[in-house]
């Protein structure tokens, strides 16, 4: 496995062994990986739903832009906060960068 | 107690005691279960659809070896149909490409492969099974299938030393994420405990290798990194609080808080032959027990870490002070502290002792040195 460095050029994907994941019984989105299960907040998952290995990082901002109606904050400071987001997350192991690893599998099947 | 339990996480599904390794560590008890007392095929997938039903994300399919169990594609596939998150815990040596495929294709997400040591005849003598180069090759089986593999190496005094190789062998495996786990000390592990216990050296320089490699390994392998106990200064957070977050079950179909639960004598536990899972989670006097934190003698009761560490392990405290009630003699607030850290580096500095291979019905053996007074297991 190489290291994902994110941009707005990559595309975040869920590799093949993660899910990201509706429970129904406890309402509420999770992702899932090997012996490791993350409680993504309100604001990871509206930004993780986003996250279908087709999309780039930047398309995922302008969508995020897009949402916001009330008070949007300028769109650099959106895209700094999910690059962050994201990249600690590839970091875990989490997310893969599409772009560069094209064997990785998009999670849409596991929703 | 609590007025609504929340649901566990994850299931533990020991499918079967049967192994053909004979590691002198395993954590499975003294009495291995045989296999006319296992649970048949229609029992565990109604166990399935409970776990999914009650909210649990995950299901570990262990052992023993669960490759034994032929239904274990039928397992893997129903667990996957009700949405539960499938995780596979094997020594490999029963694999195949063909199973292995077959149970990718049913929906298997992760697969997990012990490693004895990095030099074959080191970690055949081990498991007491030659089977080291077959566990590397089933290894890059679940890689070339695309599976993600997690290298379980199973750290002790006789092979810690390698643990620079362990992690180039994940690295070289391709694995996504390695556990560096040192042995802990029930069942099988408590007999063998002189032969596996590192010195306090050994230990520091292990976690000097594996902070390093967190950095340099960044986003290429996540690392897991279990320390012995009797050299901590907290307990484990063990399975996150008894009966918090994991349910167990033996081949059995007796339902535990952990794989070791029944190490601890005069705690009935239910079967699933008698109760539902969330009959069995809510009402279950050996859980309620330990649950949560009213139990709780002092040093814990006033604890500020009591909700972090819950008391740690009670299987611990049953092994080393006789009493699952007490501090997990691990904690440097408990009375016995010292006495363990103490034990542990006369152990490790004296000469390792021939290892007792886990067979089943063959415990003869006088059980390790412990401070508590109790009849010994098994």
């Amino acid at each position: 496995m190489e290291r994902a460095a994110f941009s707005e050029a990559s595309v975040p994907a869920f590799p093949r062994g993660v899910k990201f994941r509706f429970n129904n019984t406890k309402q509420q989105w999770v992702i899932l990986a090997p012996e490791r299960l993350l409680e993504p907040d309100e604001m990871a998952v509206t930004v993780l739903k986003l996250v279908d290995g087709q999309r780039t990082l930047g398309a995922v901002v302008d969508t995020l832009m897009e949402m916001i109606t009330i008070d949007p904050p300028p769109r650099d400071v959106v895209a700094t906060d999910v690059v962050a987001m994201l990249q600690d997350l590839a970091d875990k192991a989490f997310l893969v960068d599409a772009a560069r690893a094209p064997q990785a599998k998009a999670a849409a099947g596991g929703k | 107690m609590n007025a609504r339990v929340e649901p566990p996480l994850a299931l533990l599904a020991e499918l079967s005691h049967r192994c053909p390794l004979q590691c002198p560590y395993c954590s499975n008890p003294l009495e291995l279960e045989r296999s006319g007392k296992e649970l048949d095929t229609k029992t565990w997938l109604r166990i399935l659809d409970e776990a999914a039903a009650m909210g649990m994300h995950q299901v570990h399919f262990s052992g023993g070896e669960p490759t034994v169990r032929k239904d274990l594609e039928q397992l893997v596939e129903h667990a996957t149909k009700v949405g539960l998150y499938t995780n596979l815990i094997t020594s490999g040596v029963l694999l195949d490409e063909k199973r292995l495929r077959a149970l990718a294709d049913l929906g298997l997400e992760h697969v997990q492969v012990s490693f004895q040591d990095t030099e074959a005849a080191n970690a055949d003598r081990i498991a007491g099974f030659k089977g080291h180069l077959k566990k590397l090759e089933v290894a890059r089986l679940v890689r070339k299938i695309g599976l993600p593999l997690t290298v379980n190496a199973v750290v002790h005094r006789q092979n810690i030393d390698h643990v620079p190789d362990f992690l180039e062998m994940a690295v070289e495996l391709d694995a996504e994420r390695i556990e560096i786990a040192q042995v802990q000390y029930y069942g099988w592990a408590l007999k063998n405990r002189a032969a596996f216990i590192p010195t306090y050296e050994q230990l520091q320089r292990t976690t000097k290798v594996v902070e390093a490699a967190r950095v340099r390994l960044k986003g290429v392998l996540v690392i897991d990194y279990v320390v012995p106990d009797y050299y901590a200064k907290r307990p484990k957070t063990c399975m996150g609080g008894w009966a918090r977050r994991f349910l167990n079950i033996s081949p059995a179909g007796k339902v535990l808080p952990c794989h070791a639960a029944e190490s601890i004598p005069n705690l009935a536990f239910d079967s699933v032959h008698e109760h539902s899972l969330q009959w069995i989670w809510d009402n279950s006097v050996a859980f309620n027990k330990y649950r949560g934190t009213d139990w709780m003698p002092e040093p814990c009761k006033s604890c500020d870490r009591k909700e972090i560490d819950w008391g740690g392990c009670r299987c611990q405290a049953y092994a080393l002070a006789g009493d699952a009630g007490t501090v997990d003699p691990a904690c440097e607030l408990s009375p016995l502290h010292e006495a363990t850290f103490g034990l542990a580096m006369k152990e490790a500095s004296a000469a390792a002792p021939e290892f007792i291979y886990r067979r089943i019905g063959t415990d003869e053996t006088p059980d390790a040195a412990v401070f508590g007074h109790h009849e010994p297991a098994g």
